[in-house]
C-alpha cells in the first residue's frame, strides 16, 4: 500500500466569523490518480483546497501530504508538493512577464541561474507555451493565461496538482486542448469542478462534497449515474448529455 | 485590450541607451537631474548648455518626436508657475518691453523653465528606452525595499486589469441608461469608485493567496539579476558628471 499523496482525516473548519464550512472531511488521494472534487456552490470545496497547502489550518483533524503533516515548520515543503492553480489566472499571474511568473515559485525554493531557467522552460513546454515566455500576462488570451497559470505551479515539480475550476471561461477548443494537456501530465491531480462532463472525461474517481462533508466517493461514471444522489446535492449534467 | 502606461512610454529600439542596463540608466538619470538642479539659477548659459545635452540624449534614443513631445505636457504646471513668477516676485524691477517685472523673479523663472525641461527630457530619455519590467528589476537591483518594488511591479501588472474592470462597469452603467451629465450623477460615480476599490482590494487578497501558495515568505526572489560593466557605468554617469562639473564650476566662479 502506497502512502497517499493527500491524507485528510476528520478535517473540520469554522471561519473566524463562526460559519462552519467543513464537518470532518476524510479524503485520500493516491499517487497517479486523477480525482474530481464535485459539489454545489457553498459546499466547502474552496475551503478544503486551502487546507491542502496550509493556508488554512483545520480546527480539528489532520492533513498530510505524502506522509508529511501540514504544520507551520513544513509549510514551504508542503507548498512545493501541493500546487494549487486558482480559478482566475489574473490572480495567479502577478509578475510583469510570463518568465518571471513561472520562475517565482522555484526561486522561492532557492533555485537560481541556469537551473532556474531550465525549470521555467520545462514547465512552459509541459503546457505547450514555451514561445510566450517573454510576453506580459495581460497580453495573452484567457486560454493561454490558464495554461501559464498551470505552468507556474508545475515549475515547482509538485506531487499533486490541485485545479480550481480548470475549464471555466474557456471556449470549447481551449477546453479540449487543456484536457489533452492535463491527461499528458505525469502528476496526481485533484480537480475541483462544476463541469461534470469534464470530470467524466478526465477523472476515473470522484468525491462529492456537500454541506461540509464527503457524501460520496467512487467511480465518476457510477456517481453521475446515481440520479438520487445527484439531485440531493444539486449536481446536474448538461441537457442532452448522458453517461 | 489596452496596454499599461509603461508600454505607452517604452519604444523598442537598439540604441546605446536601449542597451544600457536599467539600473545604470536610472542612477545616471537621477544623478544628472540632481546635478542640474544644483546649478545656481543665474547661470542661464550653463543651464541652456545642459538642456542641449538633454535634447541630445532624447535624440540619441531615435524615438520619433511625435512620441516625445506630448510627454513634455507634464511640465505645464511648472511652466505656468514660471510665467507668473516674474510678476509676483519682489525685489528690484526691470523693464521688459512695456512691462516692469521683478529681476530675481525673472532669473528664477528662466532657470526653472530650463531646469524643468532638462529634467523632463532626461526622464523621457530614460522612460522610452526602459521596458517596465526592467524598471522593476532596476529598483530591486538598487536595493529599494521589497514592498516598494512589489507595489511598482503590481502596478505594472494590474493597471490594465483594473482599467478593464472600470470600463466594464462604465458599459454596464451606460447599458442601463446612465449618463453622467449633472451633479446628481456623482453619487453613482462615487459608488462605482468604491466598488472598484473593494474589488481591487479583494483581488489583492487573492493574489496574496496565490503568492503564499507558491512559497512566498515575504522576500522577493531576484530571478534575473542585471549586469553592468565598468564601461556601462562610465557611459551612464557621463551626463551626470558633465552637469556636476558645470555646477561646481559655476559655484566656484561666482
Amino acid at each position: 500500500m502506497t502512502t497517499p499523496v493527500l491524507d485528510l482525516r476528520g478535517v473540520a473548519y469554522a471561519y473566524p466569523g463562526g460559519h462552519q464550512a467543513l464537518f470532518g472531511v476524510d479524503l485520500h488521494v493516491h499517487p497517479g490518480e486523477r480525482v474530481a472534487l464535485l459539489g454545489p456552490n457553498g459546499a466547502g470545496k474552496t475551503t478544503l483546497v486551502l487546507h491542502l497547502n496550509g493556508v488554512l489550518s483545520p480546527g480539528a483533524g489532520s492533513v498530510a501530504v505524502s506522509g508529511l503533516p501540514v504544520t507551520e515548520e513544513n509549510l514551504l515543503e508542503v507548498r512545493r508538493r501541493v500546487g494549487i492553480v486558482f480559478q482566475d489566472p489574473d490572480d495567479q499571474l502577478f509578475m510583469p512577464t510570463v518568465r518571471d511568473d513561472v520562475a517565482f515559485g522555484p526561486a522561492n525554493l532557492g533555485l537560481r541561474g541556469a537551473e532556474l531557467d531550465a525549470r521555467v522552460l520545462e514547465a512552459l513546454e509541459a503546457v505547450g507555451v514555451a514561445d510566450l515566455a517573454d510576453r506580459a500576462p495581460h497580453h495573452l488570451s484567457f486560454g493561454q493565461r490558464r495554461r501559464v497559470a498551470i505552468a507556474t505551479v508545475l515549475a515547482m515539480r509538485p506531487e499533486i496538482l490541485v485545479l480550481d475550476e480548470p475549464s471555466s471561461n474557456l471556449d470549447p477548443a481551449s477546453r479540449r486542448e487543456l484536457a489533452d494537456i492535463l491527461r499528458g501530465l505525469e502528476v496526481t491531480i485533484l480537480m475541483v469542478t462544476h463541469d461534470l462532463p469534464y470530470a467524466v472525461e478526465l477523472c476515473e474517481r470522484s468525491v462529492v462534497l456537500s454541506e461540509g462533508t464527503v457524501v460520496a466517493d467512487g467511480g465518476t461514471r457510477e456517481l453521475l449515474a446515481d440520479g438520487d444522489l445527484m439531485a440531493r446535492h444539486r449536481l446536474e449534467l448538461p441537457v442532452g448529455f448522458s453517461i | 485590450m489596452g496596454s499599461g502606461p509603461g508600454e505607452h512610454l517604452h519604444v523598442e529600439g537598439a540604441t546605446l541607451l536601449h542597451r544600457m542596463p536599467a539600473h545604470v540608466k536610472l542612477v545616471g538619470m537621477v544623478a544628472f537631474v540632481l546635478a542640474v538642479v544644483a546649478v545656481p539659477s543665474p547661470a542661464h548659459v550653463v543651464l541652456a548648455g545642459l538642456l542641449v545635452l538633454a535634447v541630445g540624449l532624447v535624440l540619441a534614443t531615435r524615438v520619433p518626436a511625435r512620441h516625445v513631445l506630448p510627454r513634455l505636457a507634464v511640465e505645464t504646471p511648472f511652466a505656468v508657475f514660471a510665467v507668473v513668477l516674474p510678476f509676483v516676485a519682489v525685489g528690484p524691477r526691470v523693464q521688459v518691453g512695456p512691462v516692469s517685472v521683478s529681476q530675481t523673479g525673472l532669473t528664477a523663472a528662466v532657470a526653472l523653465l530650463l531646469k524643468g525641461t532638462t529634467g523632463v527630457l532626461a526622464a523621457i530619455a530614460f522612460a522610452v528606452t526602459t521596458p517596465p519590467r526592467d524598471l522593476v528589476r532596476a529598483l530591486q537591483h538598487l536595493r529599494v525595499p521589497d514592498p516598494l518594488v512589489l507595489i511598482a511591479s503590481f502596478m505594472v501588472r494590474y493597471v490594465d486589469v483594473v482599467a478593464d474592470q472600470l470600463r466594464r462597469m462604465k458599459v454596464a452603467r451606460a447599458s442601463r441608461g446612465f449618463s453622467a451629465r449633472s451633479v446628481r450623477a456623482w453619487p453613482v460615480l462615487a459608488a462605482g469608485t468604491g466598488a472598484l476599490f473593494i474589488r481591487s482590494y479583494e483581488r489583492g487578497e487573492r493574489v496574496h493567496l496565490a503568492m503564499v501558495s507558491r512559497g512566498w515568505s515575504g522576500r522577493m526572489p531576484m530571478t534575473s539579476p542585471l549586469e553592468a560593466t565598468g564601461r556601462d557605468w562610465a557611459a551612464g554617469l557621463a551626463p551626470a558628471l558633465v552637469a556636476a562639473l558645470a555646477a561646481a564650476t559655476v559655484m566656484m566662479v561666482s
